[in-house]
């Protein structure tokens, strides 16, 4: 049985037995929750189909967050990328962008989605994944296999420092979303087990120390747009990987300098609206639209 | 933790700590008051829910989970309109509740027999919740595991009774955790069991069965 309390674990586990992370993964998970691994495997799909149909409702043009303050951003995007032919970053990129902030955008709008790991980061493995498979045909069963991969990294960094923003800042929700989904696109691509570490370590490193700041305290300014960084970052991350570019500090290491940074965060800036974009006086001014003066 | 905690849960938003859980402390008054249709409910909600639960929907997940929805059911964005039109009047009071977790609410629910319940918890992050008091009585489940309830009159027996029938009939059943809470000897009490797995078909019934005890309900792990 595999422990997730390393990804040095799975990496040395995957090249001992040649198989891919993913692989073991499941296999590891169908005997723990003492299901079959087709029964495992359908349970994954269908959070990518939930994935799938909340970047679809997620870029209604119509789309309006429950507070009012956020709304429309997937559709903007989306309507940007394909009347500039992908504006600065290109169509795929334009187009994964897109998706973020759809899914992110229609979480804030009560919609239905996956808390990957948590909801204020919903939007980052849907952006990659389904770019993946809708717009660079990657087959949905590679798709949701590699989804095994991010999830075990997940669970490392849940045990060895945390996926809360409450407790760890946005790096530990954002920032961990990242370099779960990095670690499954270089999967995809046919990257080694040690790639996938370098491309988690990289992404997490390049979040270090992003705080959580809500504006008044709702999952929107600026989670709904970090999301998109979160997106950037893992391409960059899972593409610095596959070109042999190293990660010089190991990825093990990296996730116990993002609990360390998270634990010496001030409580200000662990979500609970007061301390950064939170108490600027825009974000003063919006809290007191959504919930009046008094509170 | 499995790969299930990190891919999910798939919930409503925005929040799961402010939704999602929301949605499954009001389940806990839902299956509390048993199978009777609510029709009150009034909602005390303590710390960040009191100042927060309008941006967050924290009042329509509660509602929602009250009337016996689902953390991943899309009616949650409608729960006040469906309240409505199923004649369920609810109110919400923000309360400071000394000493309690920063995301408590405490809900007074009525049913349409007559019989009503208090279900005071704390979601407590990551759409996983503590309940803290039933009725009055201390609790102190987090429904992470899959938790029975045992509400009886305090007997002498009673608990080897109630363990004994698991036991016996229903050998594969663990118990991983086991509470008793009794406010008044000889008054009302309630048993909290959290089981490794899923209760076997028939327990719960056979649970109510046995003298002296007056519910029995399974509330389901996440």
């Amino acid at each position: 049985m595999l422990k997730y309390k390393s990804i040095e674990e799975l990496v040395a586990e995957a090249e001992k037995t040649g198989q891919k992370i993913s692989t073991l993964v499941l296999a590891d998970q169908a005997e723990q929750m003492e299901l079959s691994e087709e029964e495992i495997y359908s349970r994954m799909e269908e959070s990518f189909d939930v994935m799938c149909e909340a970047v679809r409702r997620g870029q209604d043009k119509n789309q309006r967050s429950t507070s009012g303050l956020t709304g429309g951003e997937g559709y903007k995007m989306m309507h940007y990328s394909q009347e500039t032919g992908g504006g600065l970053s290109g169509s795929f990129m334009t187009m994964a962008m897109s998706r973020a902030l759809a899914v992110a955008g229609y979480n804030a709008s009560m919609g239905r989605i996956v808390a990957t790991p948590t909801a204020g980061s919903c939007g980052i493995m849907p952006g990659c994944l389904v770019s993946l498979y809708e717009d660079k045909k990657i087959p949905k069963r590679e798709i949701i296999m590699s989804m095994f991969t991010a999830a075990a990294f997940g669970m490392v960094i849940a045990d060895r420092a945390c996926i809360a923003g409450a407790q760890g800042g946005c790096q530990a929700e954002c920032g961990s979303a990242s370099g779960m989904v990095a670690a499954s696109m270089v999967e995809l691509s046919g990257g080694t087990p040690r790639q996938c570490a370098d491309a988690c370590a990289i992404a997490i490193a390049n979040q270090l120390g992003l705080v959580c700041d809500p504006v008044a305290g709702l999952v929107e300014i600026p989670c709904i747009k970090r999301n998109v960084s979160g997106v950037m970052i893992a391409f960059s991350a899972a593409d610095m990987a596959l070109s042999g570019i190293l990660s010089e500090i190991p990825v093990d290491e990296c996730i116990d300098s993002m609990g360390e940074v998270g634990r010496s965060l001030p409580s200000a800036l662990r979500e609970t609206a007061l301390g950064g974009l939170a108490i600027t006086p825009t974000g003063i001014k919006l809290k007191e639209m959504v919930f009046g003066k008094e509170s | 933790m499995n790969v299930f905690d990190i891919i999910g849960p798939i919930m409503i938003g925005p929040s799961s700590s402010h939704t999602a859980g929301a949605v499954r402390l009001g389940r806990v008054a839902n299956k509390v008051l048993h199978n009777e249709k609510p029709v009150s409910a009034v909602i005390e909600l303590s710390g960040s829910f009191a100042h927060t639960y309008k941006g967050h929907g924290t009042d329509r997940a509660l509602l929602a989970g009250i009337m016996g929805y689902h953390s991943y059911s899309e009616e949650i964005r409608d729960a006040l309109k469906i309240a409505d039109q199923r004649g369920l009047h609810y109110e919400f009071i923000p309360t400071d509740i000394p000493g309690a977790h920063p995301n408590t609410a405490r809900m007074h629910v009525t049913g349409d027999q007559g019989g009503s319940c208090v279900v005071e918890g704390a979601s407590i992050g990551g759409g996983n919740i503590r309940v803290d008091y039933i009725n009055g009585m201390r609790v102190d489940f987090t429904g992470e595991r899959n938790t029975i309830l045992v509400m009886h009159y305090d007997k002498p027996g009673l608990i080897a009774a109630v363990t004994n029938l698991m036991a016996e009939k229903y050998r594969d059943v663990n118990i991983g955790n086991f509470r008793l809470s009794r406010p008044v000897k000889g008054g009302e009490a309630v048993m909290t069991i959290e089981i490794d797995g899923m209760p076997p078909k028939g327990m719960i019934e056979d649970i109510k069965g046995i003298r002296d005890v007056t519910n029995a309900i399974l509330i389901r792990a996440i």
